[in-house]
């Protein structure tokens, strides 16, 4: 007996269950299926107007920094804007997403950008993210060479462009665009809800950012 | 009683093992506050609710108990405790004895439905809003655990001693926290209790209260111990003693 | 790691009266007691919320076996590998033996509390193979040679002077004259020195906090993202989850996830919360090339059907022990196994035995602050009495505590009896009673007046003098 049916067997034991009970086949099919939604908080509910305010209120509070503009072509600028207030070299590493490639870097001849992941020595990542959830401020970022994961968390400067229709109420709705994007129950290899720079507690309780991942998260919200 | 008492609810109390042996005046005031609450009080021949037993383990020994009182407080319309966690056992726990027995399952359900803890049944069910009683002096109020957690007595007891004229009650930092009573908790593991104690004791102390309040005679032995045993002058007394004007007795611990 | 639970009661002594645990004890309340009040407050649908998960962890357990195959499938059609281990030794196994295949030197970790249950670290490190655990706190108990004292805190027994101490022993390739004061050059120390350490593993290990069945999907929740450098950047990624992870969907794990953080730490969402889902696939530029998933029983399914099935709903948060008044005094390591705390005293009996366990579920007030708090309203007293209960069935109950029940037992039956033996107590303590009104020694009670005054009885039982009352005397 294989390890999968000794342990199946022994929860349906445990159960009192059958293998073949149909019922019980279909309930799971179906929520499977379905995949229904728990009642939510309601700062998961929030309206389209409503939902940028919380999503930078939400994200700040978490330690990010959040900052709008109006077109794709304005992000350039914004990043070399942002590096030069933080007083860090103007060098950034981003993935082949082809709105991240559309954008007039050449506009910001300072600036020098890099395609590709990170082996660690880049000071500052840039991602593209699939969307964000405005209830916790929480940018959802997929991998893939679009957005490669190392990028996530090597650089200790990480910045995010998200566009402002990609910013759902809830982690649910943002599913739901995973579903339209990816096709249902199929998922890149990595998903990473990221809320805010990374942190640790361990020392006396104490948080202090930056323990592995980026001490700083700046998102670019577009449109 | 005279015939004139039948439209009032008659309440079985419950005085508790403890309030029996230690300190009969929490009963005498129990009972004079639940006939002024318009009840008439009668207390049946008892002995213990069955938690020792429960706590312990013995799920038999405490079902034995816990038909001895069903039987016993069965004709009232009412089963009043001066206690929380006795209160709380029979009204939380006793149907849950029976579950393999539908009869006195059934028994144990009605029981269970007329039980309370004093306070909350004089303000929950008797409407009761304030007293007439006086304390002079700052109180604070621990809440004991079952009354708090498993029968929601935490603003009853603050409502009623707003009113005792003189008394001011003033809010100890971690009132909801548990005492480390405990039951046989405090004798098995004395040094994990005594630690817990001396935190509320330092709680109790901090507030600048002269006289520690509950509902539960054990938490209340288990503090004014702590308390005397640290050198502070803090007394403990039960809150049914200061809402029923019965503080003419010593403090608990305390002598004449 | 050796068990000792047996001796919960001196390990508690001793943690008592240790100055150093009980500053750092201090933190506790400071770093998740009143976040964790303060997230709940913001939530005005909290209690909702915890329903939502609790019930859908019922619905799981209750389809467990359908899930678990649901699961099971999708990760392998998303090319992954799903092995069952019944017990802790087979997952030991199974993890050595991937580890063997790829020829690995050294493994990171993430944070995890399964593969302390399954005491992994050694078995790998007995077969030659390193590991670097990569947490903060984890990274500093593995320095010290002492394990998780908190599911989520795992160094929270610690001072920084301490971790100070370690440090400059440890890393002794640095300048010694390094300023090491404060918390954030620990940090930063941690940080370069395991960076290091990221890079040059050949298998990364994690937990899981959800398996999702819907997409055969792993999910981590952490806040320092050592769990993400642990799982990205290795060949082989192996995740150990204990079966009771899994639920059905993305949305089931979302309900979960918005009590799991307020709970744990008073966040309301985790920095990371990472889904992976099978090896890196063609054209991804970083990630593993394999992927594992370790599902362990190990005596959990069964719990099911009985009265423990409710602690498989544990989430792990941590929030039991917060709140309890017991753990805050004796910290995590007085408990004696991998889990401490309430959910740790219900859990270890069923996983080392209530032979060895049997304090812990004695050692509870029952002040049910534990339940209270719980996201996934896991009746954590109601439990411990279960294992009290078996415990008093098998006869495992200390004699004398047996048999002062009995004669209790046999006087509270008898109610003429009983009054007339307190009457006869009563009465001569209180001839006994100390001018202050309270005993400060009494030979049979030391284990209430060796810390507490006993304060004297009135004098009277109660009984006696409502009888009297009631005569007219």
């Amino acid at each position: 007996m294989s390890g999968r049916d000794a342990v199946i067997s022994r929860i349906r034991r445990s159960l009192g269950v059958a293998e073949d009970e149909a019922t019980r086949r279909l309930t799971v099919a179906r929520r499977l299926e379905t995949a229904p939604v728990a009642p939510q908080p309601a700062q998961a509910q929030s309206s389209p107007a409503e939902r940028f305010d919380l999503f930078r209120e939400k994200a700040e509070a978490v330690s990010a920094t959040v900052t709008r503009v109006a077109s794709p072509g304005e992000v350039p600028t914004e990043i070399a804007d942002y590096l030069r207030g933080q007083n860090l070299a103007p060098r950034i590493r981003r993935g082949a997403d082809p709105r991240l490639g559309a954008m007039p870097w050449k506009s910001v001849p300072t600036l020098e950008v890099w395609a590709g992941p990170s082996d660690g020595n880049d000071p500052v990542g840039l991602s593209h993210a699939l969307g964000a959830a405005a209830e916790t401020g929480t940018l959802f970022v997929t991998s893939g060479a679009d957005n490669p994961t190392t990028l996530n968390f090597l650089p200790e400067t990480h910045i995010v462009v998200v566009a402002a229709e990609d910013i759902e109420a809830s982690y649910e709705a943002t599913w739901q665009r995973l579903r339209t994007t990816h096709g249902k129950g199929t998922m890149p290899r990595t998903v990473n809800l990221i809320s805010g720079p990374s942190r640790s507690g361990d020392i006396e309780q104490t948080i202090l950012l930056g323990a592995h991942g980026p001490k700083r998260l700046h998102i670019i919200v577009v449109g | 009683m005279g015939d004139s008492s039948h439209s009032r609810p008659r309440v079985g109390l419950l005085v508790t093992c403890l309030v029996d042996a230690m300190r009969p005046t929490v009963g005498f005031a129990a009972v004079d506050l639940i006939e002024k609450a318009g009840c008439e009080v009668d207390v049946p021949a008892q002995t213990c609710c069955g938690q020792p037993a429960y706590n312990s383990g013995d799920r038999d020994g405490a079902r034995l108990l816990a038909e001895a009182v069903i039987a016993a407080f069965e004709p009232y319309d009412y089963v009043v405790a001066p206690s929380g966690s006795c209160a709380a056992m029979m009204k939380q726990h006793y149907p849950g004895l029976f579950a393999d027995d539908p009869h006195w399952h059934a028994r144990a359900e009605r029981f269970s439905a007329k039980v309370f803890e004093l306070v909350s049944f004089l303000v929950d069910v008797r409407g009761m809003t304030g007293v007439e009683a006086s304390y002079s002096g700052k109180v604070t109020y621990h809440d004991s655990c079952s009354g708090l957690r498993e029968l929601g007595v935490r603003e009853q007891p603050r409502k009623l001693l707003g009113s005792v004229a003189g008394l001011e009650i003033t809010e100890m930092k971690d009132a909801d926290v548990c005492c480390g009573f405990g039951g046989a908790f405090c004798v098995k593991y004395p040094d994990i209790s005594n630690a817990i104690v001396g935190k509320k004791a330092d709680n109790i102390i901090a507030s600048g209260a002269q006289t520690v309040l509950a509902g539960d005679l054990g938490c209340l032995m288990n503090m004014a111990g702590k308390l005397a045993r640290d050198g502070s002058k803090v007394k403990a007394r039960h809150v049914a003693e200061v809402l029923a004007g019965m503080t003419d007795r010593p403090a608990i611990g305390e002598s004449e | 790691m050796d068990i000792t639970s047996p001796s919960f009661k001196e390990n508690a002594t001793r943690a008592i009266g240790d100055k150093s645990l009980q500053k750092a004890l201090g933190n506790v309340e400071r770093g998740f007691i009143y976040k964790r009040a303060k997230a709940v407050a913001a939530v005005p649908a909290f209690e909702t919320l915890r329903d939502a998960a609790r019930d859908i962890k019922n619905h799981t357990l209750a389809h467990l076996d359908l899930y678990l195959e649901a699961y099971a499938d999708k990760v392998a059609a998303t090319g992954g590998h799903v092995h069952f281990a019944e017990t802790a030794a087979d997952a030991r196994d199974i993890v050595l033996d991937i580890c063997r295949r790829v020829e690995a030197k050294t493994v990171t970790k993430g944070k995890s509390m399964i593969t302390e249950e399954i005491a992994l670290n050694d078995h790998l490190e007995k077969n030659g193979i390193t590991t670097v655990e990569t947490d903060l706190g984890e990274y500093i108990i593995q320095l010290r040679g002492e394990h998780p004292s908190h599911i989520i805190a795992p160094a929270v027994h610690l001072n920084k002077e301490q971790i100070e101490a370690d440090f400059r022993r440890v890393h002794d390739k640095l300048p010694p004259e390094r300023n090491l004061d404060e918390p954030v050059a620990l940090l930063g120390e941690a940080r370069a020195v395991l960076r290091e350490r990221f890079l040059a593993a050949d298998v990364g290990i994690t937990g899981a906090n959800f398996l999702v069945a819907e997409t055969g999907t792993s999910i981590i929740v952490t806040n320092e993202g050592n769990g993400d450098l642990t799982q990205i950047l290795p060949r082989v990624h192996i995740v150990v989850a204990s079966i009771e992870k899994v639920v059905p969907t993305l949305e089931d794990a979302s309900a979960i996830l918005r009590v799991l953080a307020r709970s744990a730490t008073g966040q309301e969402m985790s920095v990371y919360t990472t889904l992976s889902t099978g090896a890196k696939r063609s054209g991804d530029p970083d990630g593993p090339d394999e992927y594992h998933v370790v599902l362990l029983d190990n005596g959990r399914s069964a719990m099911l059907g009985t009265p423990f099935e409710d602690m498989l709903r544990c989430i792990r948060c941590g929030a039991c022990m917060n709140h309890c008044p017991v753990y805050q005094v004796v910290g995590g390591h007085a408990y004696g196994w991998v889990y401490p705390g309430p959910m740790g005293s219900v859990l270890t009996p069923t996983l080392i035995g209530v032979d060895k366990a049997g304090h812990l579920p004695n050692a509870s007030t029952f002040c049910g602050r534990c339940e209270s708090v719980c996201p996934m309203r896991i009746p954590l007293p109601k439990m411990m009495r279960h294992w009290r209960e078996n415990a008093f069935a098998r006869h495992l109950t200390p004699p004398s505590e047996r048999s002062g029940l009995g004669v209790w037992k046999f006087l509270a039956r008898r109610p003429a009896l009983y009054a007339l033996a307190t009457g006869i107590a009563v009465r001569a303590m209180a001839l006994l009673k100390p001018k202050g009104g309270r005993f400060r020694t009494l030979p049979f009670a030391s284990g209430w007046t060796r810390h507490r005054d006993l304060p004297a009885p009135e004098g009277r039982t109660f009984q006696a003098m409502w009888k009297d009352r009631k005569a007219g005397k």
